[in-house]
């Protein structure tokens, strides 16, 4: 939902990161408001996937110019736990196992330091479990991963499930999604936009990083941005990913080639 | 930008680091046969007692210091060590309102209330300051159910009978250089003895409190559970930060008759030496227990987190038919802390069943070894054992190995070992911080998902402090 007086929740301006000695991001420029659904696409290392790990604050990523403002705030200042508690979330693609860790007490812990972020009580064993029982719908889990490690042997589908879970629980004012390869996955796609239909409203929004039309099929951005080399070459609406679907990804390189620019690299 | 990374974490203070001021009795350092006649004599014991530390002695100086561990140390000079330190005051007083208020004040500080009205409930503590216990707690209570729980040096004049019978039955003398040693100069440590029948109505605890410098510390602890009985023991050691290494060389032996059981829980705080590796307590332990009747039950659970070196193998001896041998143990290594640590299960009798779980956490530059034996002999028909030995790595330069050893004369046994090792990952780490979770308690998080099969074992009122040592030892320098 595009409204030009939402307030911006994300701007970020001319960004460039690099992992190791490789650059990836090359000025990347983003501005996301209130109510804003938005897609980067893009092919594989194209930098779209790294985009979200530096708005995440991944250590293995560096910043070398730019800037990210979130709510006003400098995003970059701030440690991961930081960002998440002031309501930035990114939901993994391949979400790690951690074995030991009650995935109970897990989404527990993470949803109270949320909440107190926000100057909320709070929530004990027994009210947590009230609340992410009413969460679990979102997502239609089985209450019995509850139970067991976070996302020990879970399989891919109850990872998908055990993100948006989370996301559910954590209430995002901008939720990152990175789905870069999961386009043949079909269940894991359908349970993240049942997840992102369900949960975006007036206040929020959503960035989803996605490689195919698919995901966009089930979820309607309003705005579609090209990834290629570093940048956003293009930004469109919805039917910019249609285009994309028929045409493929040559002529990115041939805008590329136009802008004397090599073709994206793949890392 | 968090910049943390585990490395800073693990760095942290040691917090029971300080030196109590109180007058002293030493005796000079030293090692020799007049030395163990004095500490004999300084404690009154009769002739059966200076007889066998005499005869450790001799066997001690025909012994080598043992290099088969994992370990590397510079060679120990036993020759400038003090064998007996003791605060000042006359004879074990008969009230705790006549001990030093220094003494009670220092335990009191180490989280260890020993007055009356502090004292913890439901737990009767042994205190031992340097080489001498100080004082115990619930005494007359324990004694209303026959409950044996003092201090050895008051056993060995309270009951010579029942200390001549059992010491050194289960680690004889000559069983190893440091139970000799220690045999031989052994000045304080716990007794318990639990008569027939009876299940012990409380925890028992002893607290080891190391607090001169240039001293070791050489405590003997004997636990004799009749048919029947049952008891839950805890020890506890902490030390004042030195520059030297100092020495602590324990036995602690356990009798187990028919149908008793008892479970015996260590949690070994001793100063580690500084990040760079200077000082810190050598912490050579032999500890045993022997399952001498039938259906009886020993169970080992230890949490070992301090120590320059610890070279410590509680082990189970298990001769009675169809007797049960557990060791479930924790051990953390940070710095230049190095741990050759396991177990032995000897299985003797038939249908003997023995149950291994180690969990070794190895960070910064140290390294941590599990070393266990598993041992059925030809008469243990249906004897079965499972070993489970994980290894967590934080951070890139710590070490840590697995040496597990089984001897099996015995076709029908059933001997079973599974072994891990993982790393906490960075995208672990970065994964459950980017759920709002701090770096801190991410890592203490997992340590302690990683530890819970162990913390499990240990007694309600401990377990919670073994996650809060465990979560300041990775405390560190974060925010």
């Amino acid at each position: 939902m595009i409204r030009p007086d939402a307030p911006v929740l994300l701007e970020i301006s001319d960004l460039h990161a690099r992992v190791e000695e490789q650059p990836i991001l090359k000025g990347v420029n983003l501005t996301i408001r209130a109510g804003e659904i938005h897609a980067v696409m893009g092919r594989n290392g194209s930098g779209k996937s790294t985009l979200s790990k530096v708005l995440a604050g991944h250590p293995a990523y560096t910043v070398t110019a730019g800037s990210v403002f979130y709510m006003g705030a400098d995003l970059l200042e701030l440690a991961p736990e930081q960002r998440s508690r002031l309501g930035l979330f990114l939901g993994f693609q391949y979400p790690v196992e951690i074995p030991g860790v009650s995935n109970l007490e897990f989404l527990r812990v993470a949803t109270n330091s949320r909440r107190g972020q926000r100057g909320e009580e709070e929530l004990d064993t027994f009210a947590f479990e009230d609340l992410v029982r009413e969460r679990l719908k979102v997502v239609q889990m089985d209450p019995a991963f509850l139970d067991r490690s976070v996302n020990e042997g879970f399989s891919g589908g109850e990872k998908k499930r055990n993100e948006i879970l989370q996301m559910a629980l954590l209430e995002p004012l901008v939720a990152i999604l990175d789905e870069t390869d999961s386009g043949f996955d079909i269940d894991a796609l359908r349970i993240v936009a049942d997840g992102v239909n369900q949960l975006a409203g007036r206040d929020n929004a959503t960035l989803l990083i996605t490689h195919y039309q698919r995901l966009l099929d089930l979820i309607t951005p309003d705005y579609v941005h090209v990834m290629a080399a570093g940048r956003i070459l293009r930004t469109g609406g919805k039917e910019l990913a249609l285009e994309l679907e028929r045409t493929g990804y040559e002529w990115v390189d041939q805008e590329l080639a136009s802008l004397g620019r090599e073709p994206a690299e793949v890392v | 930008m968090s910049t943390a990374t585990v490395g800073d974490l693990v760095s942290q203070p040691y917090k029971h680091g300080f030196v109590t001021d109180i007058e002293t009795e030493k005796i000079a350092k030293g090692l020799s046969e007049d030395v163990v006649r004095l500490i004999s004599s300084k404690k009154n014991e009769p002739e059966f007692l200076l007889a066998f530390r005499l005869r450790a002695y001799r066997q001690w100086l025909q012994m080598q210091s043992p290099d088969w561990a994992a370990l590397g140390h510079p060679a120990i000079d036993y020759q400038n060590i003090i064998y007996y330190a003791a605060p000042k005051q006359q004879e074990k007083k008969a009230s705790l309102d006549e001990v030093d208020p220094k003494l009670l004040e220092t335990f009191e500080k180490l989280g260890i209330p020993l007055s009356e009205q502090k004292r913890l409930s439901n737990v009767a503590v042994d205190a031992v300051f340097d080489s001498v216990s100080i004082a115990t707690t619930y005494r007359e209570k324990l004694a209303e159910h026959g409950v044996v729980f003092c201090s050895i040096s008051e056993a060995v004049k309270e009951y010579p009978g029942l200390v001549e019978k059992y010491l050194g039955t289960v680690v004889p003398s000559n069983d190893n250089y440091f139970a000799a040693l220690n045999s031989a100069v052994f000045s304080d440590g716990s007794f318990v003895f639990i008569p027939k029948g009876v299940a012990c109505p409380m925890e028992l605890s002893t607290y080891f409190r190391i607090n001169s410098a240039d001293t070791g510390q050489f405590e003997r602890t004997l636990i004799i559970a009749e048919e029947g009985a049952s008891v839950s023991y805890l020890e506890g050691c902490t030390a004042p930060m030195f520059d030297t290494n100092q020495l602590h060389a324990a036995v602690v032996e356990l009798v187990v008759l028919e149908d008793a059981s008892i479970k015996y829980s260590t949690v070994q705080n001793w100063y580690a030496g500084d990040e760079s590796g200077v000082g810190g307590i050598y912490n050579f332990v032999t500890k045993r227990g022997q399952c001498r009747g039938d259906r009886s039950r020993i169970s080992w659970t230890q949490v070992e987190t301090g120590s320059a070196i610890t070279w410590k193998y509680p082990s189970c001896v298990l001769q009675g038919a169809d007797s049960v041998g557990e060791f479930y143990s924790v051990a953390l290594t940070n710095n230049y802390q190095q741990a050759d640590t396991g177990t032995k299960m000897i299985h003797v009798g038939p249908r003997t069943r023995s149950t291994i779980v180690s969990k070794g956490i190895s960070a910064g530059h140290s390294s941590n070894s599990y070393r266990g034996l598993v041992q059925i002999g030809p008469k243990a028909v249906g004897a079965k054992n499972y070993s489970q030995c994980d290894s967590m790595l934080i951070g890139d330069q710590a070490a840590a190995n697995t040496y597990p050893y089984i001897r099996s004369q015995q076709p029908d046994a059933a001997v079973e070992h599974e072994a891990s090792t993982c790393r906490i990952s960075a995208d672990q780490l970065f994964y459950l911080q980017s759920r709002g979770i701090g770096f801190e308690e991410a890592v203490s998080m997992m340590v302690s998902g990683f530890c819970r099969d162990v913390f499990n074992q240990l007694p309600m009122e401990f377990a919670a402090e073994a996650d809060k040592l465990l979560a300041l030892k990775l405390e560190g320098s974060v925010g």
